[in-house]
C-alpha cells in the first residue's frame, strides 16, 4: 500500500466513441445493413438501372411491373424504379445535409452562448423566437420565398433545427465549464477559443452524434413532406416525397406508385432512428462515468 | 476507550455473526472476488469499526449484511450473515425487508440523499412506523416527537413539518439516526455517517451515537476510513484491505501494538496533531504572495426589495513569502475555497487587493491577466475532475508552456521530466487520465501545476479526497518540491492534521473572516480564540498520537467534545 502500484500499460486508451454499439444487438444490426443498402443503392443508381429517371414517355405511362420496368412506369411513362432509386439521393443529401449544416450552426451558436452570458442573453432569446415557430411552417415560407431548389429546401429545413443544437451544446458547455480541468486550463493561461475548442467543445461529441441521426430522419421527412405538400424541390427531379406526391392521384390504379418509396422512405428513418438510439445508448456520458469509475 | 465500556462486553449476545463471507463480481458471482473470506462479530453494545482505504471492501461488507448488494452486479457466493443467529443471506425479499427496519438499520454517508427531499422529514421516520408497527397515529406522533428528542434535534415540532432541506447536514444526520433507531434494531450499521459532515458536527453526532448505544444497547457496525474517527467511537477495530481482513482487535490494542505492516503503515500515515517545528527562516525570503482585505460579496438580485447580500469572504489579510506554506483552515462555508479562488483569479473579487510578485493583479482584466497566470496556480481537490479525460497526460501538462510560447518539443521533455519529479515513470505522458489511481492523478495535476515554473502554489484541499496512505505520499512530495524549488505554498484544508504537519503559518477563517493567524506551532498548539479551540477540541482521535502507537499524555480518555 505504501508504494502506488504503476500504471498499467494493458490499459488500452481512450480514443473517442467506437463503432461497436452499430452491432449491439440483433436489431440494431438489421438496421445497420438495411440503411447501408439503402446508401449503397442511391450511390449506385445509375449502375443498378440503365433507365432515366427523368425521360417522359407517354406511350409507356403507367404500365404494370415487367422484366424491362421491375416496378411498372409511373403517369408520364417515367420508370418508377429508376425515380425511386435516384430520389434517394436527393432525400439522403438532405437528410446528411441538414444534420451536418444544422450541427455546425448549432455548435457554434452553443459555444459562444455556453461561454459568454452577453451573447448567450441575446442568442438564447433568438432561438427561443425559432422554436416557437412550426418547422414545416417555416420551411414553406422559407421556400416560396425564395424558390424551390436542392439549397433552399435544404435552408429552410436546417433553420428550424439549429436551436435543438444549440441548447443541446449551450447546455452541454454550461456544465463542463464548471468542470476543475476547464479551470485550471484557464489557470494556465489558457485563451479562450483554445478552452472551448480543446476542452468544452469534445464534450459535446457524443450527444451531437445522436442528435444528428435524429435531424437527419426528420429532415428526411421534413422534405418528404414539403414536396408532397408541393412546396418542395420541382416534380420532374425525383425525391421520394415528389414520386409520392405525384403518384398520389392514381394511388387507386396504382397504389405502388406509393408503397415504394414510402416503404423505402420508412425504412430508412427507422433505420437511422434505431441507430441514433443505440448511439445515445453507448455514448450516454452517465454510463461513461460508471466506467471511469469512483 | 476499550476499557471505558462495559468490560463484560464480551458476555454480551452476538448481534451480528459475519462467517467466511465471500462477494464475487457478476450476476452469479464467478467473477473478481471482492470479499474473501471475511468473518466479523458485534456483540449487543458494542461498535466494530471497519477500517479501510477505498477498494478495500467495507462497504460491500455492509450491504451483504443489509441484504443490498446490486443484484446484476455483486452477489454473495459463500459463508454466512448470522443476525441474532437468523442467515440474512438466505433469508427472502419479504424476511428482510421485515429484518431492514426491526432488526437491522443503516445510515448513509450523504444524509441530504438518504432522505426524499419531497416530503417531510417526520412523516418519513412516520412511514417506517406505520409500515411496521400497529400503532395510532398520535402514538406514533408521539413517539417520533421522542425519539428526535433522544437525536438532540432542537424544535422538535417544527422540524417534524420541515423538509430536509430546511435542515443543515448535521440535523439531517440526525434524522437519519432517528430514523434508523425508531424501532430499537438490534444492528445499526453506519456507513461513514460523518464524512460529508464538518468537524465540529461530526464531533457532536459522533457523542450522540456513543450516548444513544449505552440508552439503547445497539450493536453499530461503523464503516469509516478516518483512524480518528475510530479512536473516538470504537471498542473494536477490524482493518480491512483488498476484500480480506488484515487484523482484529480491542481498539487499544489495534491503535498501541498492531501486529501487521499494513495496520502499522495505515497508522503512521494519520498526520499528527502536534505541529510540526516551522522551518527556518534561511536569510530573507521575499513576499511572493499578498491578499489586502480581500472581500467577496455575492448578491442575489430579487424583483422586490433590497438584494440579499452574502460575504463569502471580508478583510482577508495574508502574506505569504518565498519558500513557505501558508495554511487556510475552516469549515465548510468558511469562505477558504473563495479566498483561493480570488487569488487565482478564478472568480472576481469585489474588494480589496491582490499582491503576485509584487504587482497587483486584482483589478486587471482577463486580457491584462495573462501573462502573470504562469506566476501562480492552483491544484485542485478531485483528481478525477481536475484533468482533462480525452487529453493525453503529456497534452496536458504542455498545455500551460505552450500557452506561454514554448514549442511542442520542448514542453514535452520537460513534461516527462516534471513526471519523474513527482514520482512517475516519464513515459505516462502519452497515457490517458483514467489508466491512473486518485494519488497518481494528484501528481499529475501538481506536475501540470509546476510546469509553469510558478512562484505561488494554491493546493485547494488537494490531499482531501485521497485515501491515508497516499495523502502522507502526496503531503511529502510536496514538501520536497518545495524544498528543492523553493516554492510558495497556499493549502487550503479543512483537516487539521493535515495542517498541522505541512503549514509553517495558518489563518482560520470561519464565516467569511480571518479569526486568526500566525505560526502553525503557536496558533494549532497553543490557540488565542474561542473557534480555534473548538475546532482543534472536535479534530477526532485526538487522545491519540496514531503515527508513534500512543496515547497523547499517557491518557487514553477521549475528551468529550
Amino acid at each position: 500500500m505504501a508504494i502506488e502500484s504503476l500504471p498499467n500499460p494493458a490499459l488500452p486508451s481512450r480514443s473517442g466513441p467506437s463503432l461497436g454499439f452499430l452491432t449491439a444487438t440483433p436489431i440494431i444490426a438489421l438496421a445497420t445493413i438495411c440503411l447501408t443498402l439503402v446508401i449503397l443503392s442511391a450511390i449506385f443508381a445509375p449502375w443498378l438501372t440503365s433507365h432515366d429517371p427523368q425521360l417522359l414517355a407517354p406511350a409507356l405511362r403507367l404500365k404494370p411491373a415487367s422484366s424491362e420496368y421491375l416496378l411498372g412506369t409511373d403517369a408520364y411513362g417515367r420508370d418508377v424504379l429508376a425515380r425511386i432509386l435516384y430520389g434517394g439521393r436527393i432525400s439522403l443529401l438532405i437528410g446528411l445535409g441538414a444534420a451536418v449544416t444544422s450541427i455546425v450552426i448549432g455548435l457554434f451558436i452553443g459555444l459562444f452562448s455556453g461561454f459568454f452570458k452577453l451573447a448567450d442573453a441575446v442568442m438564447m432569446r433568438v432561438m427561443d423566437g425559432l422554436m416557437a415557430m412550426p418547422g414545416v411552417l417555416l420551411a414553406i415560407a422559407v421556400v416560396s420565398l425564395s424558390g424551390a431548389t436542392l439549397t433552399t429546401v435544404l435552408i429552410a429545413i436546417t433553420i428550424p433545427e439549429i436551436p435543438r443544437v444549440a441548447r443541446l451544446v449551450r447546455s452541454v458547455v454550461l456544465s463542463a465549464r464548471e468542470e476543475p480541468y476547464v479551470e485550471a486550463a484557464i489557470s494556465l493561461g489558457s485563451s479562450m477559443p483554445k478552452i472551448m475548442w480543446k476542452h468544452l467543445m469534445p464534450n459535446t461529441v457524443a450527444p451531437l452524434i445522436v442528435q444528428g441521426t435524429f435531424i437527419a430522419a426528420s429532415a428526411i421527412l421534413t422534405e418528404a413532406i414539403l414536396s408532397f405538400l408541393g412546396a418542395g424541390i420541382s416534380p420532374e427531379t425525383p425525391t421520394w416525397g415528389n414520386i409520392m406526391a405525384e403518384g398520389r392521384a392514381f394511388f387507386q390504379v396504382k397504389p405502388s406508385l406509393i408503397f415504394w418509396p414510402g416503404l423505402l422512405l420508412s425504412i430508412a428513418i427507422l433505420s437511422v432512428n434505431l441507430i441514433g438510439d443505440a448511439a445515445r445508448d453507448a455514448l450516454d456520458p452517465r454510463m461513461k462515468q460508471r466506467e471511469a469509475g469512483k | 476507550m476499550s476499557e471505558l465500556v462495559n468490560p463484560t462486553v464480551n458476555t454480551r449476545p452476538i448481534a451480528l455473526e459475519i462467517e467466511n463471507l465471500v462477494v464475487g463480481v457478476g450476476k452469479s458471482g464467478t467473477g473478481k472476488k471482492i470479499i474473501d473470506g471475511i468473518s466479523l462479530q458485534v456483540r449487543q453494545g458494542e461498535t466494530l469499526c471497519v477500517v479501510g482505504e477505498s477498494g478495500s471492501g467495507k462497504s460491500v461488507t455492509s450491504l451483504s449484511t443489509m441484504g443490498l448488494l446490486p443484484r446484476d452486479s455483486l452477489k454473495a457466493i459463500g459463508g454466512s450473515i448470522k443476525l441474532v443467529g437468523e442467515d440474512v443471506l438466505q433469508a427472502s425479499d419479504r424476511r428482510l425487508r421485515e429484518l431492514r427496519a426491526t432488526t437491522m438499520a443503516m445510515i448513509f454517508q450523504e444524509p441530504m440523499t438518504a432522505l426524499n427531499p419531497v416530503v417531510p422529514v417526520g412523516k418519513q421516520i412516520d412511514e417506517v412506523l406505520r409500515t411496521h408497527t400497529s400503532l395510532g397515529a398520535s402514538a406514533r406522533r408521539a413517539r417520533i416527537l421522542d425519539m428526535m428528542e433522544q437525536v438532540r434535534l432542537p424544535d422538535v415540532k417544527r422540524i417534524f413539518a420541515s423538509y430536509p432541506h430546511r435542515l443543515s447536514g448535521g440535523q439531517r444526520q440526525r434524522i437519519m439516526i432517528a430514523m434508523a433507531l425508531v424501532l430499537e434494531p438490534k444492528l445499526l450499521i453506519a456507513d461513514e455517517p460523518t464524512t460529508a459532515l464538518d468537524v465540529t458536527t461530526q464531533a457532536q453526532i459522533l457523542k450522540l451515537m456513543r450516548d444513544l448505544q449505552k440508552d439503547h444497547g445497539t450493536a453499530v457496525l461503523f464503516i469509516t476510513h478516518d483512524m480518528g474517527v475510530v479512536a473516538d467511537i470504537a471498542d473494536r477495530v477490524a482493518v480491512m484491505r483488498n476484500g480480506r481482513l488484515v487484523e482484529t482487535g480491542a481498539l487499544k490494542d489495534i491503535l498501541s501494538a498492531p501486529t501487521q505492516d499494513y495496520t502499522r503503515n495505515l497508522l503512521s500515515s494519520v498526520p499528527s496533531l502536534i505541529p510540526r517545528a516551522a522551518r527556518e527562516e534561511v536569510g530573507f525570503n521575499p513576499v511572493v504572495l499578498e491578499a489586502n482585505e480581500l472581500g467577496k460579496v455575492y448578491r442575489e438580485r430579487s424583483m422586490f426589495g433590497k438584494p440579499r447580500e452574502v460575504h463569502a469572504a471580508q478583510d482577508v489579510t495574508l502574506t505569504l513569502r518565498k519558500g513557505r506554506t501558508l495554511g487556510i483552515v475552516g469549515e465548510s462555508g468558511s469562505g477558504k475555497s473563495t479566498v483561493a479562488r480570488c487569488i487565482v483569479r478564478l472568480i472576481d473579487p469585489t474588494s480589496g487587493g491582490i499582491r503576485l510578485a509584487g504587482r497587483e493583479i486584482s483589478d486587471l482584466s482577463r486580457h491584462a491577466l495573462q501573462p502573470h497566470r504562469k506566476k501562480i496556480q492552483i491544484v485542485f481537490q478531485d483528481p478525477y475532475r481536475s484533468l482533462n479525460p480525452r487529453i493525453t497526460i503529456g497534452e496536458s501538462i504542455c498545455e500551460g508552456p505552450i500557452n506561454f510560447g514554448t514549442k511542442h518539443s520542448v514542453a514535452m521533455a520537460r513534461a516527462r521530466e516534471l513526471l519523474e519529479l513527482v514520482g512517475l515513470p516519464p513515459d505516462a505522458v502519452s497515457r490517458y487520465p483514467h489508466q491512473f489511481s486518485g494519488g497518481q492523478r494528484q501528481r499529475i495535476a501538481i506536475a501540470r501545476a509546476l510546469a509553469l515554473d510558478p512562484e505561488v502554489l494554491v493546493a485547494d484541499e488537494a490531499v482531501s479526497a485521497l485515501d491515508v496512505s497516499v495523502q502522507a505520499q502526496v503531503l511529502r512530495l510536496l514538501d520536497d518540491i518545495q524544498t528543492r524549488l523553493g516554492i510558495a505554498i497556499l493549502f487550503i484544508t479543512h483537516d487539521l492534521r493535515v495542517a498541522a504537519q505541512i503549514c509553517d503559518d495558518v489563518a482560520v477563517m470561519q464565516h467569511g473572516r480571518v479569526v486568526e493567524q500566525g505560526p502553525a506551532a503557536e496558533v494549532l498548539a497553543n490557540p488565542q480564540q474561542p473557534y480555534t479551540r473548538q475546532l482543534l477540541d472536535a479534530a477526532p482521535g485526538r487522545g491519540w498520537d496514531f503515527a508513534n502507537f500512543r496515547a497523547v499524555d499517557g491518557s487514553t480518555t477521549v475528551p468529550a467534545a
